[in-house]
């Protein structure tokens, strides 16, 4: 059945649940539910990152094939299973979801202090959620995963949030789903002409060029919002400001990686000659994310802001390496995707170790913080660092890899990419040195106490990773070296198909 | 003459009057006695239209097959929850009479042989005793001005759509030669091209049957109505014969005039794309609670009516799938409405919501679940409902519906998000403690709406046999 020998991806997916069905049920006075839905909440992620860790271990490197595959008829009239599987591609973000999610709820230890019951549930809910999307094999069960992450969600940044969480609750909400109900469209008619909605048989359908066109526009419509890829990246930084802490972590580091896995799972390997004929529109969209939004994060005057516009060019890098549609730039956005869930999750939560102190997240607020917290500063330095994608850490890999390939596809592209890894420098080490350097601003900073054990713990794993994938990069692009050369293979196969039948 | 195939309705229709009878003799309230005899008696027809043979009645005017079993089940329980939505609200508004359980009862009745019937004579008659009996249960709380202009309201515009079913009905007699549902069938068969009166008399019909559906443009009475009228009664008049009209509907386009689709199809497509433009647009800047149910249901119908209008046995199966789900979560979001009240003053403002996430989390987690069933977010039964429809509409190549659906959903997403947004994001104070009944059916409909995912095939499998009746 497969390689773990039980129904594995199942299991990473439905614990959480059960973890939160556990805490709906728990009873008693208000503090001892907090502490019980805390320590549930997180033996449950726990377990579930400890589980998943099969995955690393037992995955093989040396198929381009689906692994753990779980398959269970589910409403046979209709062709729709229940289908579970990874390969090369999604197995990380599954690593990534499991990992994310106990760091999260570490962070909000101390941070969520009303219904935190509520709040464990949601962030449980939000687990299945990212990890069944990123398993699920079936087009319909994707969709439902897909769409299912907003309403935990929703409800982190509007009920957890800041001032206007409200409005980018909404935002949030509305222009993902929008997009979504499109795409939902093109599924429903890849379902119909396919008779099954299982992925991998999906995948082996020969569509009309004429009609890839419309079929990439409708996916391109959820996408691109989740991606999310300039003009329809608007929805990020009101929810990125608005959403607490550990809200703002899984946003960058899964959420906005589920619109790029979207375009590896669907759009490529799907609709060939659409791809290619998209590309350069992709190109032109992804150099002005790039530039555009570094050149918007430098004039942010609020720290988590400036992390969420840097999150949108950093997703520029990435559709930019997805359309290369070359060895290089393909694996540069993969591990570039990966390199940003670990980076920008951990700056997130940076801001957050301030926030919790300060309870402001304006930058003119801080200054000389490395005198009052020299730990802290080297864990900032180390993320700010891997953001700007120096080498040996975790950011220099994806971008020097997209770039090569981009070089391959149009050195202009090459060159937006270049100009914005530039920009990057600029605006986080602007960033870092307005906070962490120049003179104690205001006297009240000097109470700061320097990090606490648990927020230690909290950075460990994420310092741990961020050096890891700069210094051996090989440990993470193994794994889905074989399916991006599939991937390649199939499109250029797709594409010289047309030529060989005469056109 | 075979009796049996109408046992369910006249073991109703017995009870009902017996009811009635005994209803009057004692002093004393007798409404909860009543309520419980009617719910019975729901029930017992419950069972018997399972056990119903199928087969035709009265010279082919009354007809029973899966389909109409199918239909009258959900009818029969609209009709049930719907009462008890309603007992514990009236003795609070010292509405506690007798005849209201009764009335339900005639109107259920009215639906059943409406869903059955077979001939335009039966239906106009199934119609009627559904219609009066609404007529009266709307103005219900007579000593309200609000509920007795909603009751007079539904019954100036309902005795129009009655004269324009009539007026069409005589019609489509007059070319064809027939009142049965056959006949007319068979006459149109016959006929070279369709007779243009005949034609005429279809548009009719189907205009009054979209009157009772509250499909746009005939949806004007709907929020009026719905806001006037005692909130349990809101929740009956949204359920049961919105699913018994849609039937009826179904049976009529898909029966008697199946040949004439490209009439029909036109007719039902309009209706279906304005119903859903319009249903999500209104309901944005409504602040009663019922007023947006209501603009709601019309979106719902046009989503419903996708399935008809794309005329394929796929989306007459997603259509009846669409009403099933519809039924379950509308009595389930009618039921907070019905629990809405503080100091025991009943609430219909989307603001009087608000803080309920705290207040009283479990019924904010259940409506939470309807908002967002409603608003097809998976893996929530509504989404089902409309992947269903939508999934004909794609396969029929109907793009337009398809487009229009989905985007007005995500318009609609905007004021369903709303009351969600009401319950936890803004603070209130509590409502009063809800009675045991509507916890009951808050569970039942609930966990029906999370858990719809998990075992859809007995449900698929029920509208597929429908369907294959309907059409076979």
């Amino acid at each position: 059945m497969n390689a773990a020998g039980f129904p594995l991806l199942s299991l990473l997916t439905f614990l959480p649940l059960l973890g939160a069905g556990i805490i709906m049920f728990v009873r008693g006075e208000e503090a001892v539910v907090a502490a019980n839905a805390r320590w549930t909440a997180l033996w449950t992620s726990l377990i579930t990152f400890g589980l998943s860790l099969i995955l690393w271990f037992q995955f093989d490197k040396s198929t381009a094939d689906f692994q753990f595959v779980e398959q269970i008829s589910w409403m046979p009239e209709f062709g729709l299973g229940y289908h579970m599987g990874v390969d090369g591609i999604s197995v990380l973000f599954v690593l990534l979801s499991t990992l994310l999610t106990p760091i999260c709820i570490l962070s909000s230890w101390e941070a969520v202090q009303s219904r935190v019951r509520e709040y464990m549930i949601s962030f449980l809910v939000l687990e299945t959620m990212m990890v069944g999307m990123f398993a699920s094999l079936d087009v319909v069960m994707f969709y439902i995963f897909f769409e299912g992450v907003l309403i935990p969600m929703f409800l982190i940044i509007g009920i957890w949030g800041g001032t206007r969480r409200v409005y980018a609750a909404y935002k949030l909400f509305l222009y993902t789903l929008l997009g979504s109900l499109l795409m939902l469209l093109a599924m429903l008619l890849l379902w119909f002409e396919a008779g099954t909605t299982s992925v991998p048989a999906i995948l082996n359908l020969q569509i009309a060029p004429s009609v890839q066109v419309w079929l990439f526009l409708a996916f391109f419509a959820s996408f691109a919002v989740k991606v999310p890829m300039w003009p329809v990246h608007t929805w990020l930084p009101d929810a990125h400001v608005e959403a607490p802490t550990a809200g703002s972590v899984i946003l960058a580091g899964v959420l906005l990686k589920m619109g790029a896995y979207g375009f590896l799972r669907f759009s490529i390997p799907l609709l060939p000659q659409a791809t290619e004929w998209f590309a350069p529109l992709i190109f032109a969209l992804s150099v002005i994310a790039v530039v555009y939004t570094s050149l918007v994060a430098l004039a942010q005057e609020d720290m988590k802001k400036l992390i969420a516009y840097s999150s949108v060019a950093h997703m520029g890098i990435v559709t930019m390496g997805i359309f290369t549609l070359n060895h290089q730039g393909l694996s540069g956005a993969i591990f570039q995707m990966l390199s940003h869930g670990v980076v920008s999750g951990a700056l997130f939560l940076c801001v957050g170790v301030l926030y919790d102190r300060v309870h402001s997240r304006e930058i003119a607020r801080y200054g000389g913080v490395a005198k009052i917290m020299p730990s802290y500063a080297m864990v900032f330095m180390l993320f700010t660092m891997g953001s700007v994608a120096l080498p040996g850490t975790a950011g220099f890999p994806g971008e020097f890899l997209v770039i090569v390939g981009a070089w391959q596809a149009n050195p202009w592209v090459a060159f937006g990419g270049a100009l914005g890894m530039i920009l990057g420098a600029g605006y986080m080490l602007y960033l870092y040195r307005r906070v962490v350097f120049s003179r104690i601003s205001r006297e009240d900073l000097k109470a700061l106490l320097d990090l606490s054990p648990r927020e230690y713990v909290t950075f460990a794993p994420l310092i741990l990773l961020t050096l890891w994938m700069g210094i051996y990069p090989s440990s993470f692009l193994s794994f889905f070296e074989v399916s991006v050369a599939a991937l390649v293979t199939r499109h250029e196969a797709a594409m010289a198909l047309p030529r060989l039948a005469g056109m | 003459m075979n009796w049996t195939l109408i046992l369910p309705e006249l073991v109703l229709a017995m009870a009902g009057l017996v009811i009635l009878a005994v209803g009057v003799l004692p002093k004393r309230d007798t409404d909860f006695a009543t309520g419980m005899a009617v719910l019975g008696a729901l029930l017992l027809a419950g069972v018997l239209v399972v056990a119903q043979p199928e087969g035709e009645a009265f010279l082919g005017q009354y007809v029973s097959n899966a389909f109409t079993k199918f239909m009258k089940i959900l009818v029969l329980a609209g009709g049930a929850l719907g009462l008890v939505l309603a007992m514990d609200w009236n003795r609070k508004e010292g509405l506690a009479r007798f005849e209201f359980a009764i009335l339900i009862l005639f109107s259920t009745v009215g639906m059943m042989i409406m869903v059955s019937a077979n001939d335009l004579i039966a239906l106009y008659l199934g119609l009627e005793l559904l219609s009066l009996s609404l007529y009266v249960i709307a103005a219900f709380n007579r000593d309200s001005a609000r509920s007795a202009e909603a009751g007079l309201k539904y019954f100036v515009l309902g005795a129009l759509a009655s004269g324009l079913l009539l007026y069409g009905s005589s019609l489509v007699y007059g070319f064809s030669g027939s009142t049965n549902f056959d006949g007319i069938a068979d006459a149109i068969a016959g006929s070279e091209g369709a007779p243009f009166g005949l034609v005429i008399g279809l548009v009719f019909v189907l205009a009054a049957l979209a009157f009772k559906i509250s499909a746009v443009p005939f949806h004007m009475w709907t929020p009026d109505v719905y806001e006037g009228a005692p909130t349990p009664v809101t929740a009956f008049f949204a359920t049961a014969p919105k699913v018994a009209a849609i039937a009826l509907l179904t049976r009529v386009v898909a029966g008697p005039f199946a040949e004439l689709a490209v009439e029909w199809q036109q007719v039902l497509l309009i209706a279906s794309l304005c119903s859903m433009v319009l249903g999500s647009l209104a309901a944005i800047g409504q602040r009663n609670i019922k007023r947006l149910m209501a603009y709601s249901s019309i979106g719902h119908v046009g989503y419903a009516l996708i399935g008809l209008a794309v005329g394929s046995e796929m989306g007459i199966r997603g259509l009846l799938l669409y009403m099933a789900i519809y039924l379950f979560t509308n009595v389930g979001a009618f039921a907070v409405l019905v629990a809405m009240r503080r100091d025991g003053r009943a609430l219909e403002g989307v603001d009087d919501l608000a803080g309920l996430g705290r207040t009283d989390p479990a019924m904010a987690l259940a409506m939470t679940v309807f908002m967002l069933s409603m608003a097809g977010i998976p893996p929530l039964a509504g989404f089902f409902g409309k992947l269903y429809v939508f999934l004909a509409a794609v396969q029929g190549g109907y793009w337009t519906l398809a487009v229009v659906g989905v985007l007005s959903s995500a318009v609609s997403a905007y004021y369903y998000l709303r009351v969600i947004k009401v319950m936890y994001f803004d603070s209130g104070e509590a409502l009063d403690p809800r009675p045991p009944s509507l916890s009951v059916v808050l569970a039942g409909t609930g966990l029906f709406t999370v858990f719809f995912f998990l075992f859809p095939t007995p449900f698929l499998a029920a509208a597929q046999a429908a369907v294959a009746a309907l059409v076979g």
